[in-house]
């Protein structure tokens, strides 16, 4: 089968170029290093299947520092492997800021392979005061060149057409200075700069960088976004969710409940204990119950909140800028400011922020980064419960449980910083401009990230609820109950019962938390459990990816850190909250 | 006269004449579009945080080690 890759620099839009051609569904966003992985599509060309490959983006084909070096020969591998003959490369260029983009583009030429160059963000360029030369451009390159607009599909039915017209071209290897003095020529040729007076977007883009400005900005966006979290998703709950649940599902399940004869095994599966007669969603811990409340009316909410906020700073282009802000606060902690992104997708869920830390340079920063995720950062499900279960006792017990986890982050952070082993590299970021894509684009990806939450956390909150019911009916629990005691009553002040929600936590952490609810724990107790179920073992789903990306032994190694932090952590934390 | 981008003002601009500190250092930003003779703006930088600058169409960060081996010409 025949094949396109896009190859082209980071943050120029390869993968909404790719979601174009193939019809797939990838998420995008406004920050340099969104994908991370070589992703295959299929499209057709009149009656050809032919394969598109999406690489992650690159500013030059030639290593510019060790970290790259991988990425480098990955690409330039995969490029001389995936090239024969009859194979295309879209070369996917920013048209807003061509000279830079035109570096890489000389050096696949160079490749000899057939290259079409897409202008991608044309529309971009009549707001900023640039007139191309498509002419002159295409001329002197002697490839193709086609400009787009990906989120719109503007220019792709061009694109598509000049794809088997592309021929090698016959350019001999040069050298960089010989590189740059072309693209002068180039530029000269066919750029046309218009002088304008700054826009309110630039205005804006210098005020969210320079700290004085961006981190009053930065703290106020933190609150908004805060907010706003809590207003759609408990928004959704109160006038959605419940009322489903409360009116529309409660009188199914009785009907079932008085079918089955309130009571028997497969009951107490699908519709779980009555609790005074009644179905308690929380409580009954049945899998038409409980289950499908916890993920639908009390996660779900929530979740379709942070995507919707997440994936708005994230295609403005605000993230890069958040980076810069916090460099120095993550210098402390072995890291630089970039790590912010992965650490903030994090607290939607922890999976795609570990596979995140994929754009931090060295294996040093992915393992620091990658462990304080998993322990000092709750994912959504997570806080979704918390905040369910605490946000009634008022918002102070709330802030003890971020304010714990927060320093605890900080604190492991810099312990890491000293004890682990490398040197992490310095920040060096291209920030983007502001851009709003249209409504739909920011929707559709939500809508992909839910769907996704919900066919991954379903099956398994079942399978949590199932073994929950086994494991009591088989009196397991009490067994373990018994041998943990002296950690959980003895150092945290738990019920030891508590243990369950702690193993459960392991499968899912949302329902690990429902677990919580028949022990009628008080507020001390609730703050303790919720900061030892954060920081203790990550859901099997986190930690499934540690092990994919960071191995085995570092994987162990987090484990112990883990460990030793939870301890730590709960204890303390039980120890000052009973001083009170 | 010669400045070091750490060194320089707020909104100041100047040509950049030389990159101290290896090759490595100078591909990597010739890769962001940074590079000898070019005309770049600082546009933030505080205490030891990283440098923001303007170079042409794009805005690039610098940690502020690298930042200091970024020598340029500036009017005062």
């Amino acid at each position: 089968m025949r094949k396109i890759l896009l190859i082209g620099n980071p943050n120029v839009g390869k993968s909404a170029v790719f979601s174009r051609l193939t019809g797939l569904q990838v998420v995008t966003s406004n920050y340099p290093g969104t994908t991370v992985e070589f992703r295959k599509g299929y499209m057709l060309l009149g009656t050809e299947k032919v394969e598109v490959i999406d690489v992650p983006g690159t500013y030059t084909l030639e290593p510019t520092c060790k970290a790259e070096e991988v990425t480098c020969d990955i690409l330039k591998a995969a490029t001389k492997e995936a090239l024969k003959t009859g194979d295309v490369v879209i070369n996917v260029v920013d048209a807003t800021n061509l000279e830079r983009n035109l570096y890489l583009t000389l050096e696949l030429m160079e490749l000899k392979i057939p290259v079409i160059v897409a202008l991608n963000m044309w529309d971009d360029t009549k707001h900023r005061g640039i007139h191309l030369d498509l002419n002159q451009l295409a001329e002197w390159l002697g490839v193709p060149v086609v400009p787009t607009v990906a989120v719109t599909g503007e220019g792709f039915a061009r694109l598509i057409g000049q794809i088997y017209k592309a021929k090698p071209p016959k350019v001999r290897k040069h050298t960089r200075d010989e590189r740059w003095e072309d693209i002068g020529r180039i530029i000269g040729l066919a750029q046309r700069l218009e002088h304008r007076h700054h826009t309110f977007l630039e205005w804006l883009q210098d005020l969210t960088i320079k700290p004085e400005t961006g981190l009053p900005f930065a703290g106020l966006i933190a609150l908004v976004a805060f907010f706003v979290i809590r207003f759609i998703g408990e928004s959704l709950i109160g006038y959605l969710a419940d009322p489903f649940f409360d009116y529309l599902w409660a009188p199914v399940l009785h009907s079932l409940s008085n079918l089955m004869g309130n009571g028997g095994l497969l009951h107490d599966i699908l519709i779980g204990n009555l609790i005074a007669g009644r179905i308690d969603y929380v409580q009954s811990f049945g899998v038409l119950s409980t289950a499908l409340y916890v993920e639908f009316a009390m996660v779900l909410p929530y979740i379709i909140a942070f995507y919707l906020v997440i994936g708005l700073l994230e295609d403005s282009g605000y993230l890069p800028r958040l980076a810069v802000l916090m460099d120095n606060l993550m210098h402390n902690i072995g890291l630089h400011g970039f790590a912010i992104v992965p650490t903030l997708l994090s607290f939607g869920c922890n999976v795609p922020g570990i596979l995140a830390t994929r754009v931090l340079e060295s294996k040093r920063e992915r393992f620091i980064a990658s462990t304080l995720i998993s322990i000092g950062i709750p994912c959504a499900a997570l806080q979704a419960m918390i905040i369910g279960l605490l946000g009634k006792h008022g918002i102070f017990p709330l802030l003890i449980v971020y304010g714990t986890l927060a320093l605890t982050w900080l604190a492991l952070g810099m312990i890491l910083n000293r004890l682990t082993p490398g040197f992490s590299p310095e920040l060096l970021l291209e920030i983007p401009p502001y851009r709003f894509p249209p409504a739909p684009i920011l929707l559709r990806k939500t809508w992909w990230r839910i769907r996704e939450f919900i066919t991954e956390a379903l099956p398994l909150i079942i399978i949590g609820v199932l073994v929950v019911n086994l494991l009591y009916r088989l009196n397991i629990f009490d067994a373990i109950a018994n041998v943990t005691a002296p950690v959980v009553s003895g150092l945290f002040g738990l019920p030891k019962e508590a243990i369950v929600a702690i193993v459960i936590g392991f499968l899912r952490k949302d329902v690990a938390v429902g677990m919580l609810v028949p022990l009628a724990l008080s507020v001390k107790q609730l703050i303790v459990a919720s900061v030892v179920l954060a920081t203790f073992f990550p859901c099997i789903a986190t930690f499934v990816i540690f092990i994919r990306e960071l191995g085995i032994v570092d994987m162990l190694k987090a484990t112990a850190i883990m460990l030793a932090t939870s301890l730590t952590v709960g204890g303390l934390l039980n120890f000052i909250l009973s001083r009170f | 006269m010669l400045l070091p981008l750490t060194k320089m003002k707020n909104g100041e601009e100047g040509y950049v004449q030389e990159i101290t500190g290896g090759d490595e250092l100078k591909n990597r930003l010739a890769a962001l579009g940074l590079r000898i003779s070019l005309k770049v703006a600082k546009v933030s930088g505080l205490f030891l945080g990283p440098i923001t600058v303007r170079v042409g169409q794009t805005q690039i960060a610098i940690g502020h080690g690298m930042a200091g081996k970024i020598i340029l010409e500036v009017q005062r």
